[in-house]
């Protein structure tokens, strides 16, 4: 057989794996748009849930959600920024450097749900914050790092090191350059690792269920201490737990959380390409 | 001669154990050019940095002797290396402006030395870029860019900013490497102005060009300083064979 | 021109921050791994080993078998492996040695936002969606199978799975492309015989981290898998309702007592996952490293 027909056979073959990957991710969006679209109303969006959630809106959930991100956001931005400063900026290349590299591959590598039994050893139960904002926010800030951690490291090493040594030539000191020079050109990139890493605390289910996560909780929550409700688990809730409910109402929720998510993903890759357009080196 | 301005004793550098710089023992006069030339990989830029300690940035070097600046071992312990490197500016192989505008350039030294005051800030503004003979060029375009300069301006943008915090020696680091004739010529003009204020060490980017602005030289090979001589002598009657086959071009 | 002394001390701080923040992440694992073991460990001594390793797990009855757990785990993701291992490939190849330009556009963001659809909303399309599909096309009693998990899972690792595929992929030397070619091979022979081939290592690791991500997925296999802590043992158990371990820390531990020997032993099943995806990430690691070392990645 001529062996130009294979070849030609051979790369429809991938082009079809690769719309065998596509088309299911369009499918699911696609069903959650038009399907979830009929659910999305003012009331919907902005009141408490009623009737056993079948009916009413998901705005705890919503505000719960929004809360648990600052949360997570006020502890993962300091530290994921600090430790990538560190690796970018301090680190020799010594054995104990290659552990921190090793820690935030295992951190990385933890299932969501271990980190869910963690932060419920640890901050609920033996720090005694209890079921709480706190509690959960820690929990998602700890899973979060490894990515807020990885991308920023890599957005401080894409600066030039000239401009490190030009800053030092001109009498600054290591943290100055870092401040004035590094960090200002390094912005954007952190800005986007750390909405990458914010979407995936946003979205995530399992680390809020043992410790922040209330099951029916129609008010907003009146303190960092308090429970609150938050958008995955309430979707994991009126999908699982609660016979009857209105298909409607759980293809509303799902949009809202995609919509979130998603929406935190365009703006990130957004900030990335025009950082990448517009910087000057 | 007085007491040198800077004076380097007995140096030898390793990088990663390989020796960069072996047994070097120079004097830098002041108020005048010094060029240090020789085939590439005779430790010329290494020597250069470590005049102003820049090389401690990188790892893996160890490093035996003595630099000596107005008599006092610039790497004795305690010693406030950014002070240091503010007594002594560096201008780079390539135009390394920084991101932001001109005046920013310019004053990122100063700023950072904690000047403050705004006409202060100005008065220095103008003095490094006329005494780098680019101020009638950019005295419109301040707020530009730095980078929106052409390349003969961005180098001398850079020797404008190390200018501005007023160093005792400036290092040049074949300054002229990326630059056309007539912007050369501007750059080495410039250094004709500045060194009655300022001692220069420059490593040339050329022998013409070492032979132009040389008020001493001192020729490296293979890490190992040769010949030192003032600088009209070397060019013309240089001692050692291997100088003069360099300088004459029969290798390098 | 000296600096204020005040000013250094606030640069002293920073720096010094900066440092234990750098060291942080080695003391948040150490943390994980403390409080898993202070939790999970008293299961060691309350539940007899034969118990602990035994086929049935009925925390009613005081019977902890975590086999079947261990084995759904298992089961749910190696059959994940094998459905995302091809198409991940064939993508990546495709994307990065075939695709023409506009293609490579689109392809490249939409894995992205798969990377981004969170686990629960995935979970919540398996269920609505695809669950009745399996069951029609099987004439099964339910949906919710260890198949339905599998598929789901696939998709999750895709995207972690393409792009160290692509990265592994980039990193083939082009002279190795020009070689193969010159020597009158079809770009298509080029592409089997020789970079694949070459990036062998590099989807090796690639397929460890996505078994890494899939082994410790949670919600989305919970909600489609049926969650029947049975033995799959038979043939037909991919088609039928399994439980993974992970599934079963999520739904039980909301039910138990705190310091119950059944609180325990889901810490205790914390621990298995915590090492098992410890190991996996770290041989995936260490191929990177020493990838790394020689210059082969990046």
């Amino acid at each position: 057989m001529n062996r130009y027909l294979v070849q030609r056979a051979g790369f429809a073959l991938l082009a079809l794996a690769a719309l065998v990957v596509v088309v299911p991710i369009l499918l699911v969006i696609g069903t959650i748009v038009v399907r979830g679209m009929r659910a999305i109303n003012w009331e919907f969006l902005t009141a408490m849930p009623r009737d056993g959630m079948k009916a009413g809106g998901i705005l705890p959930a919503i505000v719960g959600t929004l809360l648990l991100s600052v949360g997570t956001a006020l502890v993962a931005i300091p530290v994921g920024v600090g430790g990538a400063i560190y690796l970018s900026e301090y680190a020799r290349d010594t054995w104990l450097t290659r552990a921190i590299r090793l820690a935030i591959i295992n951190l990385a590598g933890i299932p969501s749900v271990v980190y869910g039994l963690f932060g419920l050893g640890l901050f609920v139960l033996f720090l005694h914050f209890g079921t709480s904002i706190v509690a959960g926010s820690l929990t998602l800030a700890i899973m979060t790092l490894p990515i807020i951690i990885s991308t920023a490291e890599e957005a401080l090493r894409s600066v030039p090191v000239e401009f490190r040594t030009v800053s030092a030539s001109l009498g600054g000191t290591r943290w100055q350059g870092i401040r004035n020079i590094v960090l200002p050109q390094a912005l954007p990139g952190i800005i986007t690792g750390v909405i990458l890493g914010l979407l995936r605390a946003a979205g995530e289910t399992a680390p809020i269920l043992f410790t922040v996560a209330a099951f029916y909780l129609p008010r907003l929550p009146r303190s960092p201490l308090d429970q609150t409700m938050a958008l995955p688990y309430h979707l994991y809730v009126i999908s699982t737990q609660v016979p009857g409910m209105p298909a409607q109402v759980q293809y509303g929720t799902a949009l809202v959380l995609l919509a979130l998510v998603l929406s935190m993903n365009v703006v990130a890759t957004v900030i990335r390409s025009t950082f990448r357009r517009r910087r000057q080196w | 001669m007085d007491e040198p301005k800077i004076r380097i004793e007995n140096v030898s550098y390793f990088y990663d154990g390989k020796p960069a710089l072996r047994q070097v023992t120079l004097d830098v006069p002041a108020h005048a050019i010094t060029v240090i030339f020789g085939p590439a990989g005779g430790g010329k830029t290494t020597l250069l940095r470590l005049i102003n300690r820049l090389n401690d940035l990188v790892e893996g070097t160890r490093m035996s002797g003595r630099v000596l600046l107005d008599g006092e071992d610039i790497y004795a312990p305690g010693t406030d290396v950014a002070a240091l490197r503010r007594r002594v500016g560096m201008v780079f192989a390539l135009p390394l402006p920084l991101p932001g505008t001109v005046r920013e350039n310019v004053l990122y030294g100063p700023r950072l030395a904690g000047v403050r005051g705004r006409t202060q800030l100005e008065e220095i503004l103008v003095r490094s870029l006329t005494q780098a003979a680019l101020w009638e060029e950019v005295k419109d375009r301040l707020d530009d860019p730095a980078n929106a300069l052409s390349g003969g301006q961005q180098q001398r943008l850079c020797i404008a900013r190390s200018l501005a915090l007023e160093p005792e020696v400036l290092l040049l680091d074949e300054p002229t490497s990326g630059l056309d004739p007539i912007s050369t010529g501007k750059v080495e003009e410039s250094l004709f102005q500045l060194k009655q204020r300022y001692t220069i060490v420059i490593v040339p980017h050329s022998v013409q060009q070492a032979a132009r602005v040389a008020d001493y030289a001192a020729f490296f090979l293979r890490g190992e300083l040769i010949e030192q001589r003032v600088g009209r002598e070397m060019f013309t009657a240089p001692r050692d064979r291997r100088a003069e086959d360099y300088i004459t071009g029969r290798f390098g | 021109m000296n600096q204020p002394q005040r000013f250094r001390w606030a640069e002293f701080t920073i720096e010094a921050l900066i440092r234990v923040l750098g060291f942080s992440t080695i003391g948040f694992v150490l943390l994980i791994f403390l409080f898993l073991l202070r939790e999970g460990l008293p299961t060691f001594f309350e539940v007899p080993l034969g118990n602990l390793f035994g086929t049935r797990w009925y925390p009613t009855f005081d019977l902890f078998g975590t086999l079947p757990l261990i084995l759904g785990s298992a089961l749910v993701t190696l059959t994940a492996i094998v459905i995302a291992l091809p198409l991940g490939v064939a993508t990546a190849v495709f994307v990065r040695e075939v695709a023409p330009g506009w293609a490579r556009e689109l392809l490249k963001p939409m894995i992205e936002v798969l990377a981004g659809i969170p686990s629960v909303v995935l979970g919540f399309f398996g269920m609505t969606v695809i669950a009745p599909l399996v069951r029609q096309t099987l004439g099964a009693p339910t949906g919710l199978t260890a198949f339905t998990g599998a598929l789901i899972l696939a998709y999750m690792s895709l995207p972690t799975l393409i792009s160290v595929a692509e990265d592994a992929l980039d990193a083939v030397p082009k002279s190795y492309r020009d070689a193969g070619l010159a020597m009158g091979a079809t770009q298509w022979q080029t592409i089997w015989r020789v970079v694949v081939p070459a990036a062998r290592s590099g989807i090796v690791t690639a397929v460890m981290l996505g078994l890494g991500r899939a082994i410790g997925e949670t919600m989305a296999v919970m909600m489609v898998t049926g969650n029947a802590a049975r033995l799959p043992l038979t043939l037909d158990s991919l088609f039928r309702p399994v439980r993974t371990m992970t599934a079963t820390i999520a739904a039980e531990m909301g039910e138990v007592a705190q310091g119950s020997v059944h609180y325990h032993a889901l810490f205790a099943i914390g621990i298995i996952l915590f090492l098992m995806t410890f190991l996996i990430n770290l041989a995936a690691a260490l191929t990177i490293f020493q990838k790394r070392r020689r210059g082969g990645l990046r």
